[in-house]
């Protein structure tokens, strides 16, 4: 059985992702507890002049090719899959993003290697290896055994800090020529950008977030007196946005923008890990909610217990009397 | 064009979930199935296909609690036929799932061949795969996910697939036909039903059965579920008890003292 830790670099828009630098993190301490040597696997052309971005590991497996400039999960898994099985380290690391997704389950499928999708953590116990999971929008968690000889792990944003990579020149770095077929069956074309809202919820310094547990879009009119009391602006998680209470420019989340506001007020979101992604740089995280196990009360600083609609109107009116002391005092 | 979509149920988070006495799993007999929120999307991006290019839209599952009223709801929606996969053990993993159904598909007359295969982009309860590369590379079938938008040609060759990126982005792909594709959101919300039609059509429709093959040697490589539980406490945020207005006066005051008001 392979001992190596490998961790699949992601490249979007000329950048190594922080998720990148989070994976060879987790990926060290895996190495080091089984003193194994952990490598980094960098798609697309050019990338030996990239490789030293990739410090964290001792080795940079670059693939090179121009098919792979892109992060295509159906590309990049006919890539990887041939030199996966050729060297087969002890586990894949994957982090789990919009471009990644699938990954995962298509490189494990084609070399007949197990996965683990959501990973929240790994640890390496009495010699095996055990992922920790999150499933039910993070209402639970999994332990699982993860059987070898390779297995490929999709990792969840945030399982380490990634100020644990640096740049280094030290790095060893291999180049490895890949061949693809010339006809590819999936083919990217072109990127959109996104569609410019009136607000900017990535400059605000405070932001009144909303979820499902607004019902209505009756009830916006609500959360933006507050958000103006507070001088900051809306935002909403998936729902809100799939419903068309708020445009898409408003989306905090996976699929929307990562948000660092000082101060977040999480009205009605349950907190799923594809929303909290986005508000892990917030300063402070105030969550209401009418679920007392909802799993945003994990990551908020303090937590209410209410229906959003009932809390509302006495926070305005609570915030108001203070203002008004204020100007009055 | 024909289209299949892959449906499949999962409980309702919204309601609490309650964990079996050997912590491998949830108690099924607590939990509210509903019919998964992607795959929804999934089978909305079909039927919205077919007003635009006619053809089928046929609906595939494995036999779960509460999945009737879901395949009967899909065929009040628009759907032209609804397959149910039974026999197979129940809260299988997505491995040994997409296993029966690709097993299903090769061996089932009418089927395949299909234009396009839809189904959600993931489930609340995958952890050893998703369903949509798996039947990929099962049925030796192109794949993208996290699609939120789906056009074709007028020949059926090549569907134009517009997927999420992050900050916001998007990514315009071609993609040649068949093909799997993973839907996070269809164009528009999924249409309603009302209760009428699908009584309806539980009268006046059915749902084919086809008992689960073998799901075959793909499913073999699977990890050990040890055990679930719910979060731990840890990290947890300091609740603000009291009335509606004291709580509202508590956090002013935390606000305030940060600064933030």
């Amino acid at each position: 059985m392979g001992s190596d830790i490998w961790v699949v670099a992601e490249r979007w828009r000329g950048q190594i992702s922080e998720v990148t630098h989070e994976a060879l993190a987790l990926g060290r301490e895996l190495a080091d507890a089984s003193h194994a040597k952990l490598t980094a696997v960098l798609l697309g052309s050019g990338g030996g002049e990239r490789a030293e971005l990739l410090g964290d590991a001792d080795l940079v497996l670059c693939l090179d090719h121009p098919s792979l400039d892109e992060f295509v999960p159906a590309v990049y898994a006919e890539a990887l899959s041939p030199l996966v099985a050729d060297r087969e380290p002890r586990c894949v690391l994957i982090p789990l993003t919009n471009l990644s997704l699938g990954l995962e389950s298509l490189l494990a499928a084609r070399i007949g290697a197990p996965a683990v999708t959501s990973c929240k953590d790994l640890r390496i116990v009495d010699g095996g290896l055990q992922a920790r999971c999150v499933l039910y929008g993070g209402k639970i968690e999994a332990t699982l055994q993860v059987p070898g000889p390779t297995a490929i792990l999709g990792l969840l944003p945030g399982v380490r800090p990634a100020a644990a990579g640096t740049p280094t020149s030290e790095v060893e770095v291999e180049v490895i020529p890949v061949s693809l077929p010339e006809a590819l069956k999936v083919r990217f074309e072109e990127n959109l950008e996104p569609e410019v809202g009136d607000v900017d919820i990535t400059r605000q310094d405070v932001l009144v977030a909303v979820g499902r547990g607004l019902m209505d879009k009756e009830n916006l009119a609500r959360a933006e007196g507050l958000a103006e009391l507070l001088s900051g602006a809306v935002c909403g998680s998936r729902p809100t946005i799939d419903q068309g209470w708020l445009p898409l420019s408003r989306q905090v989340g996976k699929s929307g923008l990562t948000v660092k506001p000082k101060l977040y007020l999480a009205l009605g979101i349950s907190g799923a890990p594809e929303h909290m992604e986005g508000v892990r740089g917030a300063g402070l995280i105030v969550a209401v909610n009418t679920d007392r196990q909802a799993p945003i009360f994990q990551v908020a600083h303090y937590g209410i217990v209410a229906d959003v609609l009932d809390l509302m109107p006495e926070l305005a009116a609570a915030i108001e009397g203070r203002k008004g002391a204020a100007s009055h005092g | 064009m024909d289209t299949l979509v892959v449906l499949k149920m999962v409980p309702d988070i919204v309601e609490e979930l309650t964990l079996a006495a050997d912590g491998r799993g949830l108690d099924r007999n607590q939990a509210r199935m509903i019919l998964n929120e992607s795959d929804d999307h999934a089978l909305e991006e079909a039927l919205l296909l077919k007003e635009r290019h006619g053809g089928k839209v046929t609906v595939l599952a494995l036999d779960a609690p509460e999945l009737d009223e879901a395949l009967f709801a899909a065929l009040a929606k628009g759907a032209d036929r609804a397959v149910k996969v039974t026999g197979a053990a129940e809260g299988l993993g997505t491995r040994q799932a997409a296993a029966v159904l690709g097993q299903a598909l090769e061996r089932e007359q009418g089927l395949k061949p299909v234009d396009l295969i839809l189904t959600g982009v993931q489930a609340i309860d995958d952890l050893d795969g998703l369903l949509a590369p798996l039947l990929a590379h099962l049925l030796g079938l192109p794949f993208l996910g996290i699609v939120n938008q789906v056009s074709v040609d007028g020949s059926a060759r090549k569907a134009i697939a517009t997927k999420e990126c992050p900050a916001g982005f998007q990514a315009r792909f071609e993609v040649d036909l068949p093909a799997v594709l993973g839907i996070q959101s269809a164009e528009k919300m999924p249409r309603y039903v009302p209760v009428g039609k699908v009584r309806a059509a539980m009268k006046s429709r059915t749902i084919e059965l086809l008992p689960a093959p073998p799901a075959g040697e793909a499913a073999l490589v699977a990890p050990e579920l040890l055990r679930m539980k719910k979060p731990e406490e840890a990290g947890h945020a300091e609740f603000l008890e009291g009335s509606l207005d004291e709580v509202s006066e508590k956090l002013c005051e935390i606000l305030s003292d940060r600064g933030l008001m």
